[in-house]
């Protein structure tokens, strides 16, 4: 299931938290080897991640992370306007419609269809959140995936060359995605509702009529 | 509406004391057509600053019972950065429906929609609309206006902090370079694709840096941008 939990809120999830952050040692140090920190418990955990951001996570049936992402809001600090502005032409991105999207993590062997459930739960934050963009980070491996998920990012700038290269991207969150990513992502509309619902609220009366009197 | 609160961001520019802005925040109530507008901003050295069109004496009541500690719209939007209408949040409880019940005693709508806001240097600000309107017309006020809301939210947050520093001259010149071309294409008459071809870059990545700018600038949209940026000296035709 799709779990949207802000950093305050993993230590309720230990095994999902943990599986999370050991999942990313592995795709950012290990296999992509970015020059990113490895804490003593195995963790691939920043800065950005004590910024108390907001996670979407695939959780499997077992508890443990299938793959996540991390949002923040560019009215504060983010990792792209503070170390990627030379692939952004020097500008930093900012807008109250505007959201970072980083980390996008797949744990091992991971299932084809969890990168469709995470670009899914992006589009759900971004719709539901009246977000016109998301702007995030992506390395080379990525561009196929996108592109076969139809929502691929207009690319801002890249460095490195081939299986090296890192991007920035910026997505546009457009409704009419939506039905392609739910089929991708094999789960009904209804299904991904309830678990955006779950963590955000439903649209409920907030108290007996009676007082309004 | 759009009209209504392109005007009022023009007008309020011009604030320049906290307790000038403090009485233009309560002009938004008209201009959003609602009984009660709330703005409540944090810094990072723990300073408050409020503005609100409630009663004082709601104001005292709510802090001598410490209200913030039941209150789901605080406890929902703490630490958070979504905005959120308050249907969604959960009233379930005892302690909040009776906290409700005297709100809305006291002229709280029973309705609301807030805007959690988190600036630089661990900043935090909310933005409240109240209002009385039944759910079904409530939502289709939510829907029709929601993104002004968070404009407005994210204005008023923006001329507080400006207002708090001392000087918008430090932001203004953040403006970076590319950003200076987008604007200034446009303060020429380019449209966009012409603009975006002039710079090499796609509308997608124009239209984002201009809405960079836009939000820096505190602009209402992208003509006021435009024509603040001309104003500044930052943009020069």
């Amino acid at each position: 299931m799709l779990r949207y939990i802000y950093g305050d809120e993993l230590h309720s999830f230990p095994k999902l938290r943990d599986t999370m952050f050991r999942d990313r040692a592995w795709q950012f140090k290990e296999r992509l080897n970015w020059e990113v920190k490895i804490d003593a418990h195995g963790f691939e955990r920043d800065s950005y991640d004590d910024m108390n951001p907001l996670y979407a996570i695939w959780e499997k049936a077992d508890g443990r992370h299938g793959g996540s992402m991390r949002f923040l809001p560019t009215t504060a600090e983010t990792m792209v306007n503070d170390h990627f502005l030379d692939l952004t032409d020097g500008v930093p991105i900012q807008s109250p419609f505007i959201w970072e999207c980083t980390r996008f993590c797949l744990s091992e062997n991971a299932e084809a269809r969890v990168s469709a459930m995470l670009m899914l739960a992006a589009l759900e934050v971004g719709l539901n959140f009246h977000l016109t963009d998301l702007v995030g980070v992506f390395d080379a491996r990525m561009v196929r995936i996108y592109r076969r998920l139809g929502w691929e990012p207009t690319v801002l700038g890249t460095q490195g060359e081939g299986r090296d290269a890192i991007s920035v991207g910026l997505w546009d969150c457009a409704a009419d995605l939506r039905g392609n990513l739910l089929s991708r992502a094999g789960v009904s509309a209804e299904v991904a509702q309830h678990w955006f619902d779950r963590t955000f609220g439903r649209a409920a009366s907030p108290a007996p009529l009676a007082l309004v009197g | 509406m759009q009209g209504r609160l392109d005007t009022y961001i023009e007008t309020v520019q011009s604030a320049n004391s906290l307790d000038e802005l403090q009485g233009r925040i309560k002009d938004l109530r008209n201009v959003f057509d609602v009984e009660h507008v709330v703005y409540h901003s944090i810094n990072s050295l723990g300073q408050q600053y409020a503005s609100h069109t409630y009663t004082p004496e709601w104001e005292t009541y709510y802090f001598a019972e410490n209200f913030e500690r039941i209150d789901p719209v605080v406890q929902g939007c703490l630490r958070r950065f979504h905005p959120v209408d308050w249907r969604r949040l959960d009233w379930s409880g005892k302690a909040a429906r009776d906290f409700l019940g005297e709100a809305v005693d006291a002229g709280v709508g029973h309705q609301g929609f807030s805007v959690p806001i988190r600036g630089p240097s661990g900043q935090f600000a909310l933005f409240t609309i109240s209002d009385r309107r039944s759910d079904a017309v409530w939502e289709k006020y939510t829907e029709a206006h929601v993104r002004d809301v968070i404009l407005a939210a994210h204005f008023i947050n923006q001329k507080a902090l400006e207002i708090e520093r001392g000087s918008d001259e430090a932001d203004v010149a953040k403006l970076s370079p590319r950003e200076v071309d987008a604007l200034t294409m446009l303060a020429m008459g380019y449209n966009r694709a012409q603009a975006s071809e002039s710079l090499s870059i796609s509308e997608h990545t124009l239209r984002v840096y201009i809405e960079s700018a836009r939000s820096k600038l505190g602009a209402a949209n992208t003509t006021h941008a435009i024509a603040k940026a001309l104003t500044l000296g930052l943009v020069i035709v």
